[in-house]
């Protein structure tokens, strides 16, 4: 066994239960919290998805047939929330990085174990008590924007409940973010330099700062909300002289960074895994680090892209115009330089590398009408319709969703020590990219030619694009069947991976799988090409 | 050598032609019906052969690498170790930010011509004092003319229906009716939350604001009934909150103001 730097932790880590128990415990080990993150995330996402199914059920009809008004606000409010907030920034930000980050660095755990399990400790209880808050006296009920006065006229008992659930995700996603920061700078092994590291952790860098310079101001302004329903204070209270538009900044100062707090992690992990199966090295390391950086600093400026409608003054829209738009030169390097990774290489066709393609169409044709929208008079029309609907599905599912998938078929045989059965994964592959492409291509016609989101009613001539749609939220709903039959039969019964079935070079792989405790036996290796394809150090693997 | 780029050249002039035909051929906006509509479209027009330039060139380049790169099972080892290529990284920076930065400037140039960079003044008779605070929408129109010219409206919305206030005649109606060709002003305010005032025929919208009011001005080119939308949740009906514009000759327009118009005697 290695020697333990820090003799406490030992200590702490006898008293941890053994084997499946662990995942239920205040466990230090970032590899079990990673798990734990992952676990807790899906089950939301299955209750997320339950929602949207309810959703499309409403909207294959035009009338507001199939469940009541106020619960169809409810239900729209706690999908959005939901599917944030407890799905795609936990896991792939606290997920994946708690897994990863440390292998990435050289380091045996997180820079503050204990900090960790509290970050993920936050998680189910605030996930549950949103759910619950239905159950009071109905959830909240303003969408997941809770734009007030909307949220101080609803029922208050469901607006606190869901501020008071989504601060403490915002507090578990800031602890995340300072213990991010503080292992990728402070924790790397001796002789490893940042301009050797993972792309991953560069994107983790990135979207960790955002946390932590944004996630506050969300934080503050849901405080000042919450004075404003329990208090009758005015900030935000026109009747008490408050103003409405100043609530939209403070949120969106958040949430525009929050979009790019889901993707950037996505962007790291695809750049781990596209080399490793085309067998090549990722295309332009330096470029996308700084285009990594360059998404961060114009990802801060941009929010009031949010806010063209709400009476912004003409020079502020120009500005927010002309900042958006250049998010997508950035964003344009990293995918033209997946697409030259993907350039001569010897490309393994598996589920991975098929959800890391559908990843890259989907996203570049959401980023195509994201630099639309970002167009001023572009937006004027299709704001708040369901083209922003269908827009933003194709980056967070289309994109962040599709590469939570890859990564799961691709750092499946490291977490368990078996592979997932390939012929599952594909016809998951071809079910989720058909289906989610024929719930939400549709969704873009219905927002130019009339039908507002958040509506559980709309014009009869809707119907028919609207029954396409919902008909493509089944086929993602049928989606799950065979890849969780595939997790449980592979956890079962799956083909022994072996310590590096893919044949990668990064530090995660260079280990037993499942990895030990202390992550290596004996010292963390130096890599200091983790992406040498083609050379020698890979042909001696 | 020839033969590789004869065939780059012919896909590219493929997928240009293809996406200039989708471009022109393929509608997907409703009627246009204001001054405003055909600069929309226009603009439209503009983006979308661009993004399906790109998004057809993306997918291609995709589905063919993963075609003609894929491991045979003969194969063992890697591909070519080409870590990057700095000239190239270069184009495809230099390319899309030009590309961008046109698509900005053109943008900009619609908005101006849509009439959105033009300062609204703050004191017309419409608008009250001069120290009330007013975010403008669209307007199409300079000051002067919106005070010489236009139909000046005022619209309240609320939980969920929209007030047509005229003030010339004195009365409120509940859907709006506007003359053919003609400047129109609206002063919008809320009495309750946000709300939205879209028409998508006339490819504008604007949020109805509590405590702050806005202004949206447009010239309806086309006469028909079109659907007034709230477009900003708003409450358990939002999906209900909707009214009709109804785009009318001046004769028919004039007939129904004086049927309407209430004299200030009777007040």
């Amino acid at each position: 066994m290695t020697i333990s730097i820090d003799p406490q932790k030992t200590n702490n880590e006898g008293l941890q239960p053994k084997g499946w128990l662990r995942y239920f415990s205040f466990s230090l080990d970032h590899k079990v919290i990673g798990i734990q993150y992952l676990v807790c995330g899906f089950l939301f996402y299955l209750i997320g998805g339950t929602l949207a199914s309810a959703i499309r059920i409403e909207l294959a009809s035009p009338m507001s047939d199939f469940m009541p008004r106020d619960v169809y606000n409810q239900v729209l409010t706690l999908h959005g929330t939901i599917m944030i907030f407890l799905w795609i920034v936990p896991v792939v930000n606290g997920a994946f990085g708690n897994y990863l980050i440390p292998f990435y660095v050289g380091a045996r755990d997180m820079a503050f174990p204990r900090l960790n399990a509290v970050a993920f400790w936050l998680i189910p209880p605030s996930g549950l008590m949103l759910v619950a808050s239905y159950f009071v006296e109905g959830a909240a009920q303003a969408g997941w924007t809770a734009y007030p006065p909307l949220s101080i006229t609803t029922p208050q008992s469901g607006q606190i409940i869901w501020i008071l659930s989504v601060l403490l995700l915002g507090g578990s996603s800031i602890f995340g973010g300072i213990n991010f920061i503080a292992t990728i700078i402070k924790l790397r092994r001796p002789g490893l330099k940042l301009m050797q590291l993972p792309m991953y952790c560069w994107a983790m860098l990135g979207t960790s700062l955002l946390v932590v310079l944004s996630t506050p101001v969300l934080a503050g302004t849901l405080i000042l909300l919450s004075f404003d329903i329990i208090a009758n204070t005015g900030f935000f209270n026109p009747v008490l002289g408050g103003n409405v538009v100043v609530y939209q900044h403070l949120f969106w100062f958040y949430s525009h960074p929050a979009v790019y707090i889901m993707v950037l992690p996505a962007f790291g992990l695809v750049s781990e895994i596209l080399p490793v199966h085309a067998r090549k090295p990722l295309f332009g390391y330096t470029t996308m680090v700084f285009s990594i950086m360059g998404i961060v600093v114009l990802g801060l400026v941009v929010w009031a892209h949010h806010m063209f409608t709400s009476g912004t003054p003409p020079w502020m829209r120009l500005f927010f115009t002309i900042a958006t738009a250049f998010i997508a030169v950035p964003t344009g390097i990293k995918f033209f330089n997946w697409v030259a990774t993907l350039w001569g290489g010897k490309i393994s066709i598996n589920s991975a590398m098929l959800f890391s393609c559908g990843f890259i169409i989907n996203f570049v044709f959401g980023g195509i009408t994201g630099v639309a929208l970002a167009q001023v008079p572009f937006d004027i029309h299709v704001h708040d319709t369901y083209f922003v609907v269908a827009h933003f599905h194709y980056i967070v599912y289309g994109g962040t969703v599709f590469i939570i998938f890859s990564s799961i078929y691709h750092w499946f045989p490291k977490v368990t020590g078996k592979m997932l059965n390939e012929k599952l994964g594909i016809l998951h592959f071809i079910i989720t990219f058909i289906g989610f492409n024929l719930c939400f291509a549709p969704q873009h016609w219905l927002g130019l030619n009339g039908m507002p989101r958040r509506v559980a009613e709309y014009d009869p001539q809707f119907q028919f694009v609207n029954q396409i749609s919902s008909l493509g939220a089944l086929l993602m709903a049928i989606s799950t069947i065979p890849f969780l039959i595939n997790v449980f039969l592979s956890v079962r019964k799956g083909k022994d991976a072996g310590d590096n079935p893919w044949n990668a070079l990064t530090p995660e792989w260079l280990t037993s799988s499942p990895p030990p405790v202390e992550n290596w036996e004996g010292e963390a290796p130096l890599v200091e090409e983790p992406y040498g394809y083609g050379k020698e150090i890979s042909e001696l693997k | 050598m020839l033969n590789k780029n004869f065939y780059l050249i012919l896909i590219i002039s493929l997928v240009f032609a293809i996406s200039f035909w989708i471009g022109f051929n393929v509608n997907l906006l409703p009627a246009e019906a204001s001054i405003n509509a055909p600069i929309y479209d226009e603009l439209f027009k503009i983006l979308f052969i661009i993004g399906l330039i790109i998004f057809i060139g993306m997918t291609i380049a995709v589905i063919y690498s993963l075609f003609k790169f894929r491991k045979r099972n003969d194969q063992i080892g890697d591909g070519i170790a080409l870590e990057g290529n700095l000239s190239l990284e270069i184009v495809w920076t230099i390319i899309p930010s030009i590309i961008v930065l046109l698509i900005g400037l053109y943008s900009y140039n619609i908005y101006d011509r849509m009439g959105g960079m033009k300062e609204l003044n703050h004191n017309h008779e419409m608008m009250g004092s001069n120290t009330e605070k007013i975010w403008a929408g669209i307007s199409q129109t300079s000051d002067n003319e919106i005070a010489i010219n236009n139909l000046s409206i005022e619209v309240s919305a609320m939980q969920f229906a929209f007030l047509f206030n005229y003030p010339k005649g004195n009365f409120i109606s509940g859907e709006l009716h506007v003359p053919v060709d003609q400047k129109v002003s609206m002063k919008m305010e809320s009495k309750d939350v946000i709300h939205a005032f879209w028409v998508p025929e006339f490819r504008i919208k604007q949020d109805i604001i509590p405590g702050q009011p806005t202004i949206l001005n447009f010239t309806p080119t086309k006469v028909g009934k079109y659907p007034i939308i709230c477009a900003e949740l708003c409450g358990p009906y939002h999906g209900g909150m909707r009214a009709s514009i109804i785009v009318e000759e001046e004769s028919d327009y004039n007939e129904w103001f004086n049927k309407n118009k209430k004299t200030e005697v009777n007040l």
